[in-house]
């Protein structure tokens, strides 16, 4: 089996993305490459939640429709989903829960009556999972070996009787198809923030400061779990104005920081990201979008707010912003926006999805190259100290305080060189054009990074433009069609010379967004580039492999 | 004595009681200083109005902030090196106004910085409206016909949140005040000092206060119950005595003593995300 997909449904409380971790955790002892999707209600207990599980022999970043297998802890899960339910499918249900006539006629499928095998065991309802996943396991004709090793790992609480309810389903099961081992390696199964905070962790950071706010809340959550190992002081202050505010304490006071949100919390932030600009603090925000406007939708995903973090705060002031596609993307570029940050003392976004904060991927770490540790521009104490001090390149050398030698002063005002207020037109238009410069020093540098990436046929005349999350899907969407995907990792400043290098040879466009106005199209119009088509959702779903494959055939036609 | 003052030009109207905390603030940083506590580890911060321009005239480190947004950036400053004195400035439409939250979680914290309220109960910079210290029936100029809002009592607000020292100073008898500034920079956990510092353009109370004001004496600062009283001795806003001096003070636990953890070396960073890595498998 080359390609494979297992949705497991269940109530919101009923521990679905856990069971679903644990089977990737399961098909990944295999050596396969895999995906996670997650869709979930904003309910606490209730409503329905699945997890689509995706594994292939190749990098993946997407789910599909389908699913060979189902995973039924409720009557929801086979009501809501009979339109994934391919000829060949199987299914493993909860006999209990769900009624036996409803299943589709052609399908194969296993009745496990879960509450009867709980009691039986004296077990929690929560350990339905453990018995699903058992049945599960034998279906695929995975070693019972395989499956306790993972439950071990994994399972932290009650083990014994996790065990014993899951060997029950396993004993319940017969096979149904082999999943055979890839013989690759299995490689790390990591979630988009998890990759974002350990790059970010490999940056150096000393503190991430974070309101909670899905979908960044589980970055927070991630560091708060490691802050002791990493020695990283994770606060959770009473607001997202105070976070962004305490973070740019913590700069001042020379400490690598990080701050991670939402449009909601960032709409809040952006007065702190404009005092970031003035007073030259380097700090990182993480932005994990869902759709808006306002409150939205929180446990979905979209792509709606590229203009918003390219514009926000008030006066004009250097900013860089990247997107990244994937987790190797989130690790590297968030060390980078770190990095960045420091050296111009500027602002960093990361702007995410939920597709990306969320999703799970397998993590190749040793498919990164030309990650850089970047130390700051430090004063060299020939002359006595300027915080704003004017240089050809804008950047002024950092000290931090305590310094026996420097008195440090900032200032949200137009300031001098010393950090003094000034209403002097000189210096306003002075310090101005010093803030300013920075970002022509910056876009020269980047020029060593791979700021546009280009996929698939190098050759292609049509070519697909996306950006963040939807790296994945394009990549796979247009491989039977034969056409080159662009993906823009860095969104500000904008990589002119490299896109237009990436353009050559293309004579149609489709941008491919999670957004309903096409904001990548537009921003890169401003630069002079047409996008002809777009393909555009805006849903709260990412778009599935089967969706853009059909959407993209569409307007190939047209063309 | 170390010559503190900058080449900014001071733009104070004259006889502003902002010149009383600076020049009460000086001396106490010095004799910091001359005491051991080197000036280089201290850091003043600010917000916008007019006590804002203090950060301006004192040749120490600085971070001049935004409105309503000094506790935050004090906050941050100190759990990011504790062992810095972190002093923030903020006027009573910047820290009981717009902001007021961030005083309410420092003071529940008590994360271990000064706070120095210059409250001249008026908005000053933007020329003459009523702040949440303004009496009843306050005539500005956004409230022609009088407010219609009692003022808070900032003081017991603080009481009821946690800080673990209160005061109230007033911007005429600097040795007075030189002391309370003393004690609350001195004093370990979060301080306050609600200032009375006269706007003489738009709300002259010099001739009022100087006929209220009397200094605490033989009070009781460590009970609670006793501060309470004397802390609502005077509302803001009724007619009755006003006391000036320490109301309250409690030693706690401070909350940037719980981040103290030894730094990790770069080897063990490696090996912790090595380990974050294999577990994922």
């Amino acid at each position: 089996m080359d390609d494979f997909s297992i949705l497991i449904g269940g109530k919101a409380g009923d521990g679905i993305d856990r069971a679903g971790l644990i089977i990737a955790r399961i098909l990944n002892q295999l050596g396969y490459r895999l995906y996670i999707y997650r869709d979930y209600p904003s309910i606490i207990r209730g409503g329905h939640t699945f997890s689509v599980i995706r594994i292939s022999k190749n990098k993946i970043g997407c789910h599909l429709d389908g699913a060979d297998f189902l995973l039924a802890l409720n009557q929801d899960s086979v009501d809501l989903h009979k339109g994934k339910i391919k000829d060949n499918s199987f299914m493993i249900y909860d006999s209990d829960q769900v009624k036996s006539e409803s299943l589709p006629a052609a399908i194969r499928s296993l009745g496990l009556p879960l509450g009867k095998i709980l009691t039986e065991e004296n077990a929690l309802p929560v350990m339905r999972n453990s018995c699903i996943i058992g049945a599960f396991s034998k279906a695929i004709g995975l070693e019972w070996e395989i499956l306790e090793r993972v439950f071990k790992k994994n399972i932290p609480k009650e083990l014994e009787l996790n065990l014993k309810v899951a060997l029950r389903g396993y004993n319940e099961a017969k096979e149904f198809v082999k999943v055979e081992s890839t013989g690759g390696i299995s490689l790390p199964v990591l979630t988009g923030n998890e990759a974002i905070g350990l790059g970010l962790i490999k940056g150096g950071l000393n503190a991430y400061i974070a309101y909670p706010m899905t979908p960044s809340s589980s970055l927070l959550h991630f560091l708060a779990q490691e802050a002791e190992d990493f020695s990283l002081k994770v606060i959770h202050p009473e607001s997202e104005i105070a976070v962004i505010l305490i973070a740019l304490g913590f700069s001042y006071a020379g400490q690598r920081v990080a701050v991670g949100t939402s449009g909601g919390g960032f709409c809040l932030m952006t007065e702190g990201l404009s005092l970031a600009g003035m007073a030259e603090l380097p700090i990182v925000i993480v932005i994990g979008q869902r759709p808006g406007p306002s409150t939205g939708v929180p446990t979905h995903t979209a792509q709606g707010d590229l203009h918003f973090a390219l514009n926000a705060g008030q006066g004009e002031f250097p900013r860089f912003l990247v997107s990244p596609g994937d987790a190797e993307d989130a690790y590297f570029w968030s060390l980078v926006a770190l990095n960045i940050s420091w050296k111009y003392q500027i602002p960093s976004m990361i702007l995410a999805d939920k597709s990306l904060c969320e999703g799970t991927y397998s993590f190749d770490i040793d498919s990164i190259e030309g990650l850089k540790q970047e130390k700051p521009i430090l004063w060299d104490r020939k002359q006595p100290y300027k915080r704003y001090l004017d240089t050809e390149t804008g950047i002024s050398p950092l000290t931090f305080v305590p310094d026996k030698e420097a008195v440090v002063k900032v200032d949200s005002y137009a300031h001098d060189e010393s950090g003094i207020t000034t209403e002097e037109a000189q210096k306003i238009k002075s310090t101005q054009d010093k803030r300013l410069r920075k970002e022509k020093y910056l876009m020269k540098e980047l020029e060593t990074y791979k700021t546009v990436e280009v996929f698939g046929n190098k050759s292609s005349s049509v070519a697909l433009i996306c950006w963040g999350s939807n790296k994945g899907v394009c990549i796979e969407a247009s491989e039977d069609l034969g056409l080159k995907v662009i993906h823009p990792v860095v969104l500000s400043p904008f990589p002119v010379k490299e896109m237009r290098q990436s353009l050559q040879g293309v004579q149609n466009l489709i941008c491919v967004e999670n957004n309903a106005t096409a904001q990548l199209a537009s921003l890169v119009s401003r630069y002079g580039f047409t996008v002809n088509e777009k393909i555009l959702k805006y849903d709260g779903r990412p778009f599935s492999l089967d969706e853009l494959e059909e959407r993209l055939k569409d307007v190939v036609n047209r063309l | 004595m170390k010559d503190l003052s900058t080449y900014a030009q001071n733009t104070w109207c004259p006889g502003c009681g902002n010149f009383a905390i600076l020049n009460s603030i000086k001396p106490v940083l010095n004799a910091l200083d001359e005491q051991g506590f080197p000036l280089e580890k201290v850091v003043l911060v600010s917000g916008i109005g007019c006590h804002a321009k203090i950060v301006d005239y004192i040749n120490v480190n600085s971070f001049y902030s935004i409105h309503g947004r000094v506790v935050p950036v004090a906050t941050g400053i100190k759990l990011a090196n504790p062992d810095l004195k972190v002093i923030g400035f903020a006027g009573d439409g910047d820290a009981y106004g717009e902001g007021l939250e961030h005083l309410v979680f420092a003071a529940k914290r008590n994360i271990d910085i000064t706070m120095i309220i210059h409250n001249n109960r008026v908005y000053g910079l933007t020329t003459g409206q009523f702040t949440p210290t303004s009496p009843l029936g306050f005539k500005g100029r956004s409230t022609p016909q009088g407010t219609r809002e009692f003022p808070i009592n900032p003081l017991e607000l603080m009481l009821s949140s946690g800080a673990t020292f209160i005061a109230r100073g007033y911007s005429r008898g600097l040795d007075l005040l030189k002391r309370t500034f003393t004690e609350a920079i001195m004093h370990k956990g979060f301080s306050l000092v609600d200032v009375l510092q006269v706007c003489v353009t738009f709300f002259n109370m010099y001739e009022y206060y100087n006929k209220k004001i009397y200094e605490l004496n033989g009070h009781n600062y460590q009970d609670y119950h006793e501060a309470l009283l004397k802390i609502k001795e005077w509302d803001y806003n009724s007619e009755s005595p006003i006391a000036l001096g320490v109301f309250y003070k409690k030693e706690m636990a401070t909350f940037e003593d719980g981040f103290l953890r030894p730094e990790t070396e770069t080897g063990d960073r490696e090996s912790n995300m090595g380990r974050v890595l294999t577990e994922a498998i």
